[in-house]
């Protein structure tokens, strides 16, 4: 790309609080949304020509927020300031701006809160650090609410669990009402609704990538695998991102969900209607647009009469299917609409609703219904990167901790050399890739790159000592982001991949001598 | 929104420099996006070009790398087959670099 080269910051021996760079970050924006891209959301247009109106509008929808949504209220008002989360982030980590310490980030708003909605703050303002909404702080809103990546790390580290990502949602919410979207996020829910998908794959599209699949995997391994699509009376629906159908390293994953349900005899499909895992509407904060994306998920699973739902390798999905599908959708008990008492019928008892890939891959290796050549993934020296939203939003398995040890079960069962990165930037302190959230585009890049830092200092250290080749990830924005990160800090990008990429190098189909 | 002025015409592109409207396009806008990419166009970059435009009016998308590479090694030979091969030719990426050349709008999500 054309403009100024972006440099990494240096790896550090010792991570420590970085020096703070005031306003290191300030005026960093990404594309706004325009009209075309706005109004089929339901969201004005563009800010409105009279100040005083936007302001009116976004103070009323805080107003309506704080009664909607209990816990914006208290995360509002329980931050004492302590400073335990202030050097937890790694957008501050790495660029060292004080306005990317998660408190910093909460106080943008709780300020403009405790101007107009407590006694103090409208009395005396300048006595509780209470500001007006003005145009000026509407910019800082943009700017910095798009340098969160709604990871949740900082809450981890709250003595009162105060989760900045729902504060950034509200602020995304409240911009989104103004009429000052993002352009990459609501330029994709746009998509979702009108072709199915992030990225705008067609069904013909669709259907001639998976074939270029099935004719590769027979090439490789003279087995027939079938990538099943819109298969009416399929046991399983796998909803998968689409990136999983288009980029790389990410299609090595389909390659390998399909190796998975072929190996088990498992009859499954893909479905060009609900042919997306993501669900943007959740980084955006908009409650009716999670829904309508899930809903497409609900329309397709009754539609090809499926009994099993199974989500492939995406981070903020797991989260949504996990913790939102039930009472969105009704995969899951808790929808008490028709369609989803319908679709709680239809669906398998047996199986948890929804399952995650790896949860179906693990429970098929410990049935003994799996087999592999481990020795077909020697050439890799192997660490597991855990994401996220699947580390601090949701769980698999049956027991708290699940979610961290069934992707690495996996890894070792179909692998031989595997290394843990750094206690403390893994499981639940797991450091994002840089790119969650809805950040993933490239005029952010200088924070992406600049918040991966953490991740690559742990990466470093076990490259250094163990040899490791392979950085293994359950989450489409982990790799894509990775894959573009990588070589700032001189790593190769092909060294990041999915645990089901590892799972397709090593099974067996069955046909071997 | 601005636009790109080649040989007196003017087209309208987006923030990113991605042609706006399809149908604006012609080898000359193509040669023009391409500076803007500091790339520079030789028979093989338009060949890629080329074939990501005929993929682009059969299924409404550009292709996914896989299929890319693939196509570009049945048509071109198996040495050009590769991801590699794409990458030297457009060093930002075939997918989202060579779209723009090619006029198409910027591939989006999780990639």
């Amino acid at each position: 790309m054309a403009g100024p080269e972006l440099k990494a910051p240096a790896l550090r021996e010792y991570p420590t609080a970085p020096a703070l760079q005031p306003d290191a970050m300030a005026g960093l924006k990404c594309y706004v949304a325009n009209e075309k891209i706005q109004e089929p959301l339901g969201f004005p247009g563009k800010l409105a020509d009279n100040w005083q109106d936007t302001h009116d509008r976004v103070i009323g929808r805080m107003g309506e927020l704080l009664k909607k949504y209990c816990s914006f209220k208290v995360f509002m008002d329980a931050c004492v300031h302590c400073g335990a989360c202030a050097d937890k982030c790694h957008y501050f980590l790495g660029s060292g701006d004080p306005k990317n310490m998660p408190v910093a980030r909460q106080d943008l708003m709780r300020s403009v809160y405790r101007r107009y909605f407590t006694p103090t703050g409208k009395m005396f303002p300048s006595l509780v650090g209470a500001r007006d909404l003005t145009p000026e702080v509407l910019d800082e809103w943009y700017s910095y609410y798009w340098q969160c990546s709604e990871c949740r790390r900082c809450s981890v580290f709250c003595p009162y669990g105060i989760d900045t990502a729902e504060i950034t949602m509200v602020g995304r919410e409240l911009l989104n009402y103004a009429g000052y979207g993002q352009k990459y996020l609501n330029e994709i829910i746009g998509k979702v609704h009108r072709v199915g998908n992030n990225l705008g794959l067609p069904g013909p599209a669709l259907r001639d990538t998976l074939d270029g699949l099935e004719e590769d995997v027979k090439e490789d391994t003279g087995v027939d695998v079938k990538y099943p699509l819109d298969e009416k009376g399929a046991e399983v629906l796998l909803i998968t991102p689409s990136a999983d159908f288009f980029a790389e390293p990410h299609i090595d994953s389909t390659i390998g969900y399909g190796k998975v349900f072929h190996a088990a005899g498992i009859s499954w499909t893909f479905s060009s209607l609900a042919s997306e895992a993501g669900n943007f509407g959740m980084f955006i904060g908009n409650y009716d647009q999670l829904r309508k994306i899930a809903l497409r998920i609900r329309e397709a699973a009754l539609d090809l009469g499926v009994k099993r739902i199974v989500v492939g390798e995406c981070g903020h999905a797991w989260r949504v299917a996990y913790a939102f599908w039930n009472t969105l959708t009704g995969v899951g008990a808790g929808g008490k609409d028709p369609f989803a008492i319908e679709l709680q019928k239809q669906l398998d008892p047996r199986f948890k609703q929804p399952s995650h890939i790896c949860e179906v891959t693990w429970d098929l290796i410990q049935q003994g219904r799996l087999k592999f050549d481990k020795s077909a993934n020697d050439h890799r020296v192997i660490t597991f990167h855990d994401s996220c939203n699947v580390a601090r939003a949701s769980r698999m398995g049956d027991y708290p901790g699940g979610q961290f040890d069934i992707p690495r079960n996996i890894v070792r069962a179909v692998a031989n050399k595997f290394h843990d990165m750094a206690e403390d930037t893994i499981g639940e302190k797991t450091f994002c890739c840089g790119g969650g959230g809805g950040v993933l585009t490239d005029e952010l890049m200088d924070i992406r790159v600049k918040g991966a830092l953490p991740r690559m200092e742990a990466l470093q250290r076990v490259v250094d000592d163990h040899g490791v080749n392979f950085m293994a990830t359950i989450c489409a924005i982990c790799k894509a982001q990775f894959t573009k990160v990588l070589p700032y800090y001189g790593f190769k990008s092909g060294m990041v991949g999915g645990v089901h990429q590892l799972v397709s190098t090593a099974i067996k189909l069955g046909n071997e001598q | 929104m601005g636009t790109l002025e080649v040989n007196g015409k003017s087209v309208e592109v987006d923030e990113e420099g991605y042609l706006v409207n399809l149908n604006d396009w012609d080898e000359a806008i193509g040669a023009e996006l391409a500076k803007t990419e500091n790339v520079n166009m030789t028979e093989q970059h338009w060949e890629v070009v080329n074939f990501l435009r005929e993929y682009y009016n059969e299924f409404q998308i550009a292709p996914a790398v896989r299929v890319l590479t693939k196509a570009i090694g049945k048509k071109l030979g198996p040495e050009k087959g590769n991801s590699q091969y794409l990458y030297e030719l457009f060093p930002y990426g075939p997918a989202k670099q060579a779209c723009k050349i090619a006029g198409l709008p910027k591939p989006t999500g999780c990639i």
